[in-house]
């Protein structure tokens, strides 16, 4: 056989055949083993292409369209490693963190049209001579215990300055662990449970513990997989600079809705109480970054002017379970001292695009004015 | 492929040498075979071909094997063999009364009408056999015949006409009619093997085989894909002498296969991710990022395909056949004719044997003989465009074939002119190692250049890409 040498050779017999498997099953094996021993995934999620070989990404790595190069994957250590937030910071540099959901992530804007890069282009220089660099941060998952494991990841970069934009879909307390990011960093929440005041049960069955089994190569392999996914993507992502397919005719948000005052399954009216609505993980926030000023704004929404929207300001909202929330956020802010903006009504409905809190890029460009007003403001009064 | 069917493969290959006895086993590949080209037939959206198209491949088969047989009575093996294809088929079809996860394909059609159809369709291939004044041309009809439907199936117009056609008699949405419809699989390699036959029949060199021979050499399952393309004499000769499975066999058998698998489904399908298509090509604006998509490209064919071959090969020596290599790294050739001797072997022996050589002789013996020039641009541009066009009927398969019909050519006209030279060269044999490695960079990107007319869909975006890529 031409080629094929190395595999006629050796004169191959039925004690050979056995000794191969059996040394082949072993070292399976022991690589096995030793994979899960030293958490090799851990290692591996630490390293990357990006900001080397590859430039680093503007956005969390989100999104599973094969004419768009990136993709979902659970590890927190393998997203930032991808991040261009990992890039040491500059010495002039104010660097501003924007953290929250889908809206802040820039679902059907490019990277260039998303809140921080806007602000970006805005090119802002501080009074004492800083440029503002603004990283977007924003996953597409609507729960605060989201937003705390990234911040727990933000603070190890070093950040002036961060912005944390939520709606009321990000509140439920029912939905807090729901979303597969969080439940595959079970450990990392644990530890914020442990670690600050927060009201969930660490045994919840949502977030199950990873047997010695699920840390081999074996049980990792989906992780291992998506890692060198996300690795190959990167230079795809550098040549072109895509990282989200948007349709050219995009599906636009509803403007009508039926004669209907539910929301997450009540059909009247009801107090939002603290069990509801799961303000303690802004709290925490607050704690976690310590000195690092934290600024919440409660993100612009759609109103429509559509049928029934006397009842419900858009798909997500009925208009009694936000303005209560807006009241109770404005008065935990109060309380507790918190930098708050309520931006809620600041976008045009126009502006809108698929999504109660999606934007379009005029309407990004309105949201971001109003934010780097407050940054110059907050960065140019001093910690 | 994919890796259940290679698992499956391989396990029934332990169970075929430890339990099935020498006299049965040609049997079994038989039935193996028939039984998964019903299993590896994709899913198609018109109702039942999924079904059909298999049946159809078998109907092709038997009517060429009966064209092709020697005068005489049939043997008793013979209609053993039909028999027992035709039980299978009814067998595969009654899976219609089963749970659908028991079923080879989506919902077949009743057994009775498949047992009609297929005493009616026996009825007009008998009936074509006998008639007496097709006797002379019956082997060129059924070339002819199968030319037609490889034209059919790869001309994307034509597909969708049919598949148009198709939908409106099935009562389907005849809007939705594309060529992915009609995804008939290996048929190219069915066909190209029946053709082989026929027209070794029509010269009298095919030796006779028996009907199951013959029809396990035109499906046998672990080539039935993507090849390679074995001569129906030299697979009969393995057939009729299975050996038993030995440590020696097994070794090769599963070390090529594991090969194969890190080719395709680690290697090939990782670098799928990067390699050129016509999304990324309108994506990329960089020349540098272009020749980036090209070069994994040409590595992501090469490790797809031989991958492929190296499973094919490999399940085929564990069932003690050993099909013929396909590959023999043909990116280390220093010139393009060395390439084609080395990619895709089995094509380019099948079109050398079959239209290149005759085609050549046939303008030599022609009593206004063209010039020798001009017979050997007409002989590589023809059959390296033949094979562009079992690749596919469109613009850029013709180019591609045309690109290799002129590299061959160039080459032929320069090596004839430089042997002397070339010779020399044996004194120096630094200068002759230099000389080697620039003809195999000179002929690896002259390869990897024609495959931009291969990777995208027109002519317009694989000229956009020639310019892009020369900063033009």
């Amino acid at each position: 056989m031409i080629g094929w040498k190395w595999l006629t050779q050796p004169p191959a017999t039925w004690a050979l055949v056995v000794r191969v498997i059996v040394k082949a099953a072993l070292w399976f094996v022991l690589f096995n083993l030793a994979f899960a021993g030293f958490d090799g995934i851990e290692v591996l999620n630490r390293v990357s292409l990006y900001n080397g070989l590859v430039p680093g990404r503007q956005r969390l790595p989100y999104g599973e369209d094969s004419r768009a190069y990136n993709l979902s994957l659970n590890s927190l250590d393998a997203m930032f490693a991808s991040h261009v937030i990992t890039q040491p910071k500059a010495a002039d540099e104010y660097r501003v963190v924007l953290i929250g959901d889908s809206s802040v992530w820039g679902i059907l804007l490019k990277p260039e049209e998303t809140l921080a890069g806007v602000i970006n282009a805005a090119q802002l220089t501080l009074a004492d001579g800083r440029q503002v660099r603004a990283y977007n941060l924003g996953h597409p998952i609507l729960a605060l215990s989201k937003d705390l494991l990234i911040l727990e990841h933000v603070l190890r970069e070093d950040a002036d300055l961060i912005i944390w934009l939520t709606t009321l879909q990000s509140f439920p307390r029912s939905k807090q662990l729901d979303a597969p990011l969080v439940q595959h960093n079970a450990d990392d929440l644990r530890r914020l449970f442990r670690a600050y005041p927060l009201n969930y049960d660490m045994d919840d069955p949502r977030l199950s513990e990873p047997s010695f089994l699920d840390r081999t190569i074996i049980g990792q392999r989906r992780n291992l997989a998506d890692w060198l996914r996300l690795q190959l993507y990167g230079a795809m992502w550098g040549m072109t600079g895509i990282d989200q397919y948007i349709p050219p005719d995009g599906e636009a948000r509803t403007a009508d809705f039926e004669a209907d005052i539910s929301w997450e399954g009540y059909s009247e009216p009801q107090p939002l109480t603290e069990d509801l609505l799961a303000f303690d993980m802004l709290g925490t926030g607050q704690q976690m970054v310590g000195e690092v000023p934290l600024l919440l704004i409660n993100e612009p929404i759609f109103m429509s002017d559509g049928q029934n929207s006397e009842l419900r300001y858009n798909l997500w909202y009925p208009r009694w379970a936000y303005d209560r929330y807006r009241a109770r956020y404005e008065a935990a802010a109060e309380a507790n001292h918190w930098r708050y903006l309520d931006l809620w009504d600041l976008v045009d409905g126009a502006e809108f695009t698929d999504s109660p809190v999606h934007l379009t890029p005029a309407g990004s460009r309105q949201l971001a004015e109003r934010v780097a007003a407050e940054i110059r403001t907050i960065a140019n009064r001093g910690p | 492929m994919t890796l259940t069917f290679i698992a499956i493969a391989c396990t029934a290959a332990l169970v075929y040498n430890r339990l099935v006895p020498d006299r049965w086993r040609g049997w079994m590949l038989m039935g193996a075979s028939i039984v998964a080209i019903y299993a590896l037939q994709p899913f198609t959206a018109i109702r039942q071909l999924d079904f059909v198209l298999p049946t159809f491949t078998l109907v092709l088969t038997i009517a060429c094997w009966l064209f092709t047989r020697a005068a005489g009575p049939f043997a008793q093996d013979d209609y053993a063999a039909l028999l027992f294809t035709v039980v299978l088929v009814l067998a595969v079809s009654a899976t219609r009364y089963l749970v659908p996860e028991l079923r080879l394909t989506s919902r077949p059609p009743e057994t009775p009408l498949v047992a009609l159809a297929l005493i009616l369709t026996a009825g007009g291939i008998v009936l074509l056999w006998r008639t007496p004044y097709l006797a002379h041309d019956r082997l060129s009809i059924a070339m002819l015949m199968l030319i037609a439907l490889l034209v059919m199936i790869k001309y994307e117009p034509l597909t969708i006409g049919l598949s148009s056609v198709l939908r409106s008699w099935r009562g389907q949405d005849v809007t939705l009619a594309a060529s992915t419809d009609w995804s008939w699989l290996g048929f190219s390699y069915v066909a190209f093997r029946l053709i082989h036959t026929l027209r070794d029949r029509q010269t009298g060199q095919l030796p006779p085989v028996s009907l199951r021979e013959y029809v396990t050499y035109v499906i046998f399952f672990p080539a039935y894909t993507a090849g390679p393309i074995d001569r129906a004499e030299r697979f009969a000769i393995d057939y009729r002498a299975l050996p038993a499975l030995t440590a020696a066999r097994l070794t090769e058998g599963l070390g090529r296969i594991v090969v194969g698998i890190m080719k395709k489904f680690v290697l090939a399908d990782t670098l799928a991710l990067l390699s050129l298509d016509a999304t990324r090509a309108a994506q990329v604006t960089s020349a540098g990022g272009l020749w980036l998509l090209l070069y994994v490209y040409a590595f992501r064919l090469f490790f797809d395909f031989s991958g492929y071959t190296d499973i094919a090969i490999g399940i085929g020596i564990l069932y003690g056949v050993q099909l013929p290599e396909n590959f023999d790294r043909p990116y280390l050739r220093n010139n393009i004719a060395a390439f084609w001797q080395s990619w895709h072997m089995t094509l380019s022996g099948w079109v050398r044997f079959y239209i290149f050589s005759p085609l050549s002789r046939w303008l030599l013996s022609k009593p206004k003989r063209p010039p020798l020039i001009l017979i050997l641009l007409i002989g590589h541009l023809t059959t390296m465009i033949v094979i562009g066009l079992w690749h596919g009927i469109s613009g850029p398969f013709v180019l591609w074939g045309a690109w290799h019909g002129l590299g061959l050519f160039v080459h032929k006209v320069w090596s004839d002119r430089t042997r002397k030279a070339y010779l020399r060269l044996r004194q120096r044999p630094r200068l002759r190692q230099a000389w080697t490695v620039l003809g195999v960079a000179l002929t690896f990107h002259f390869v990897l250049l024609g495959w931009v007319w291969f990777a995208l869909p027109d002519l317009e975006s694989a000229l956009s890409v020639f310019r892009r890529l020369f900063g033009l």
